[in-house]
């Protein structure tokens, strides 16, 4: 938190000068605004925070922003995000990425990062495409849209990232709109405050391949998931949803994992006692 | 005349005795021959012990092979003399893991039936001992205890050791140590009425304290003596003993393991881990090393330092999980894409593992980068009596950057090429740590100038360090020389004795640095050098090539080398010496 009598924090401290790779008017910028607004409002240093990622559009971010960052290899965001947080418990670990990162090459890692519930937040920004390889079909994809991949459509059903998290054990999860960076903003503060593993799904459109997205700011609904502790009301919520409706969906009360570190007193000579003969 | 003397079994003394204990799972074989490898320890001796079992996981036969000798072993024998069974099922599979002599002795139980043809084919003296019969006048006795009481009583070893070294098995199980005491002692009557003696030198006065421990264990104890505290890993044949001792082992000085979903898990644990400035390693084999090495490339490219173990066993694929090769040289030397300069040693002896473990965490800390340690099934799993191993030089120390430094640049172009590293929570040090090529700040490039100044940093600073004396082990002298890596040290180094006992002068290069190598070192090691050998246990010569590709070698340089699943023996390598220093 910020010393007394520092200034008071404002976003902008949170991002640095690097130019974003994205394309102009992108989804991610909203998420990268949300991002510096939450850590303007929780008063962290940004040298507490740590940004981690994998690849694609989206996990660019750590480098936009003023904080420590780790731009990994595709896929492993989580694990590695994981090793951070048990490692340094004292950091504020943020995961960010896409829905091909996350779910596709690292679908395992998001099972497992929800089954374990480290005190990370993870943000996931969904826009049903893969971006920077220019237009496949992602796990979220629709099933009949068509890409040069796959012409006819994947004629695959889509993957579910919120009911998967519940499923998987995640304690926080949430869905937010880039286009309402308060919104997310207040969501992203919320997932870090709440212990363990917080998934928060955010609608981040990508205006060049799936053009049609923009017409998802006419389509969300703020507010709409009610939040619970109850993971049977929120897999009833969560299976009548239509993707649009933004909130905060199921909030537990895990505690999150994180085994004792720096807390051990024997010395390495006591160690090797047990092999003298 | 006893059985053995008219057998022409020769009575001793002899210097280095080995034995095989088999029998089906169940039969405690495995319990029975680490008593006798501690008591052989508690004795005086210097001992080594291998397991060998058969596929199943539960059950199925089993052979605990034992080396015991007045000198440091480190490798099995040529030849057993004494194959001891509790019972014979399936023993025939490990014919080729103990070869007898002819004077070898084999011990078994009548009503058991009779040792395999492949076994007494060699033509050693069969003992027969009713061990189930002994082992049934006493109450809760087994058939195993009985069997090591004759043996150890056959190797001559004092009652009290054994006693100790059973104490110490059995501890906290006071009904099981008593019946197995009293069964240990009818093997021993049994064999005063036999008359029958192997014998061994008395141990030579130890000249320092001696250490009963795996070359797993070492490996482990080495990474926290060097500071490692985290520990990212999946489980994995035979590297998961490391793991299982480094678990309560690095909670205990305030570390922590994490089982991780898979090995790219582990591996990019690690990374975050050594990022947050905590040292990390993992421990795997072959098909886990395959798994992790995109991210070992970033941890090249982001200068992240981290420390992975392969304990090697057959591969190709699931290959043979359970035995020793010495395949993944290439792998660990050429598996990843772009040009990624990192660092590859590896340990040639049980004790070894200690040093050389925390010898790569300590490069892989000073010089940020990734450091593969090649052991293997071999050395991880032998248990071995030996000297205490020398402590670590040096501590791992990485070069951190201080708090509100002034534009600050994490890949900052320094004459040695190591800069030095911000950990997360440093004001002042905020930077993106990335595996896409980058500015002497970060930020990504995709820019030539930066892309050859980042390559010749990253390769300079592996260049320029002085590694010092550690890189090889370099014996003897002469025009002849053995170059070898790993386990293969063990047959060669004793191959190498007895043939200098057939005045021969010959030379032994064992490569601890197996990247980067060190041409100055190897010259000097070299110098004279009119013919070389290279050994090494894998079928297309990985590491034959691999110097041939480094070193201007002599013209005369040929290859000895043999796939895995067997180990070479000395005598197998002593006697292909001979040949090759003739022709």
């Amino acid at each position: 938190m910020s010393e007394p009598g520092a200034a008071v924090p404002v976003p902008g401290d949170y991002k640095s000068d690097v130019k974003p790779v994205w394309c102009p008017g992108c989804g991610d910028f909203g998420v990268l605004n949300a991002m510096a607004k939450a850590m303007a409002r929780m008063g962290l240093r940004p040298e507490e925070i740590a940004v981690v990622s994998g690849i694609g559009c989206s996990s660019r971010i750590p480098a936009y922003t003023a904080c420590y960052g780790l731009h990994g290899v595709h896929g492993r965001a989580l694990p590695t995000a994981t090793g951070l947080k048990i490692a340094r418990p004292d950091l504020t670990v943020i995961v960010t990425g896409g829905d091909g990162d996350g779910y596709s090459i690292g679908g395992n890692h998001f099972l497992h990062a929800c089954r374990r519930n480290v005190d990370l937040t993870y943000i996931v920004m969904d826009n049903r495409v893969y971006g920077m390889t220019k237009g496949q079909p992602s796990p979220t994809t629709e099933t009949h849209w068509s890409s040069k991949l796959a012409p006819q459509g994947t004629g695959l059903s889509e993957f579910h990232p919120m009911a998967i998290a519940l499923a998987s054990g995640a304690n926080f999860i949430a869905r937010g709109f880039t286009g309402d960076p308060n919104g997310l903003a207040d969501l992203i503060v919320q997932g870090v405050r709440t212990p363990g593993f917080s998934f928060i799904e955010v609608l981040s459109p990508c205006i060049t391949f799936r053009p049609e997205q923009k017409e998802w700011k006419k389509l969300v609904r703020p507010a709409m998931l009610a939040a619970t502790d109850d993971t049977a009301q929120a897999a009833r919520q969560i299976f009548t949803d239509d993707g649009m409706n933004l909130g905060v969906l199921f909030a537990g009360a895990r505690p999150a994992y994180q085994p004792p570190i720096g807390s051990g007193r024997r010395s390495t000579q006591e160690l090797e006692a047990r092999f003298a003969l | 005349m006893t059985d053995l003397q008219q057998a022409g079994l020769r009575p001793g003394p002899h210097s280095s005795i080995s034995i095989a204990l088999a029998g089906s799972g169940g039969a405690g074989v495995m319990t029975a021959g680490n008593v006798l490898l501690e008591a052989a320890a508690l004795a005086g001796y210097y001992a080594l012990m291998t397991r060998s079992s058969g596929p199943q996981i539960r059950g199925g036969e089993a052979a605990a092979l034992i080396r015991i000798a007045t000198h440091p072993v480190e490798c099995m024998d040529g030849v057993f003399h004494l194959l001891a069974a509790v019972d014979w099922q399936n023993l025939h599979r490990f014919a080729a893991e103990i070869p007898l002599g002819a004077e070898s002795l084999i011990v078994g139980d009548p009503d058991r039936g009779e040792a395999p043809p492949t076994f007494t084919a060699a033509g050693g003296p069969c003992v027969m001992l009713p061990l189930a019969q002994l082992a049934k006048e006493i109450p809760g006795g087994r058939a195993n205890m009985v069997l090591l009481g004759f043996v150890a009583g056959l190797l001559g070893l004092p009652d009290d050791a054994v006693r100790r070294a059973t104490e110490r098995l059995l501890a906290g199980r006071p009904a099981a140590l008593d019946s197995s005491i009293a069964a240990v002692a009818a093997g021993r009557a049994a064999l005063a009425d036999s008359g029958h003696a192997l014998g061994l030198d008395a141990p030579r006065p130890a000249s320092g304290p001696r250490w009963l421990v795996s070359g797993n264990e070492a490996a482990g104890l080495g990474a926290l003596k060097a500071g490692v505290r985290l520990v990212a890993a999946y489980p994995i044949t035979p590297a998961t003993e490391l793991l299982e001792w480094m678990s309560p082992a690095l909670a205990s000085v305030g570390g922590v393991l994490v089982q991780a979903e898979d090995e790219l898990a582990a591996i990019n644990m690690l990374i975050g881990s050594s990022f947050g400035g905590v040292p990390a390693l993992t421990a795997t084999a072959g098909p886990g090393l395959a798994l992790m090495m995109e991210s070992i490339g970033l941890a090249v490219a982001a200068e992240i330092p981290l420390v992975v173990v392969d304990v090697m066993r057959v591969g190709p694929s699931t290959g043979i999980p359970t035995k020793s090769e010495q395949a993944d040289l290439n792998i660990a030397l050429y598996g990843m894409h772009g040009d990624a300069p990192h660092l590859v040693l590896a340990p040639n002896s049980v004790g070894d593992c200690l040093r050389t473990t925390a010898w790569a965490v300590t490069l892989a800390e000073s010089l940020q980068a990734p450091a593969i340690i090649l052991s293997d099934q071999f050395l991880g799993q032998a248990r071995a009596a030996i000297d205490r191993p020398a402590d670590p030089q040096g501590e791992a120390v990485r070069q951190v950057a201080a708090v509100g430094m002034e534009s600050y640049r994490r890949y900052a172009l320094t004459p040695s090429g190591v800069s030095p590293m911000a950990i997360p929570g440093t004001a002042g040090g905020v930077h993106t740590a990335d595996g896409l090529e980058h500015t002497e700040s970060g930020t990504p490039s995709s820019q030539a100038a930066d892309h050859l100044a980042q390559l010749d940093k990253r390769r300079r600073k592996l260049e320029c360090h002085d590694y010092g004396d550690l890189w090889a082990d370099v014996e003897g002298d002469g025009v002849l020389a053995l170059v070898t890596f790993g386990s293969c040290t063990g047959p060669v180094r004793e191959a190498l004795e007895m043939a200098r006992g057939r005045g021969l002068a010959i030379r032994l290069v064992s490569i601890r640095l197996l990247a980067p190598l060190q041409p100055e070192r190897m010259q000097a090691a070299l110098a004279g050098v009119e013919r070389l050998l290279v050994v090494e246990q894998n079928q297309s010569g990985q590491f034959y090539r691999y110097l041939r590709s480094e070193f201007d070698l002599p013209a005369r340089t040929s290859s000895l080398r043999k796939p895995g699943a067997q180990q070479f023996q000395p005598q197998e390598v002593f006697r292909y010496l001979m040949d090759w220093s003739r022709t």
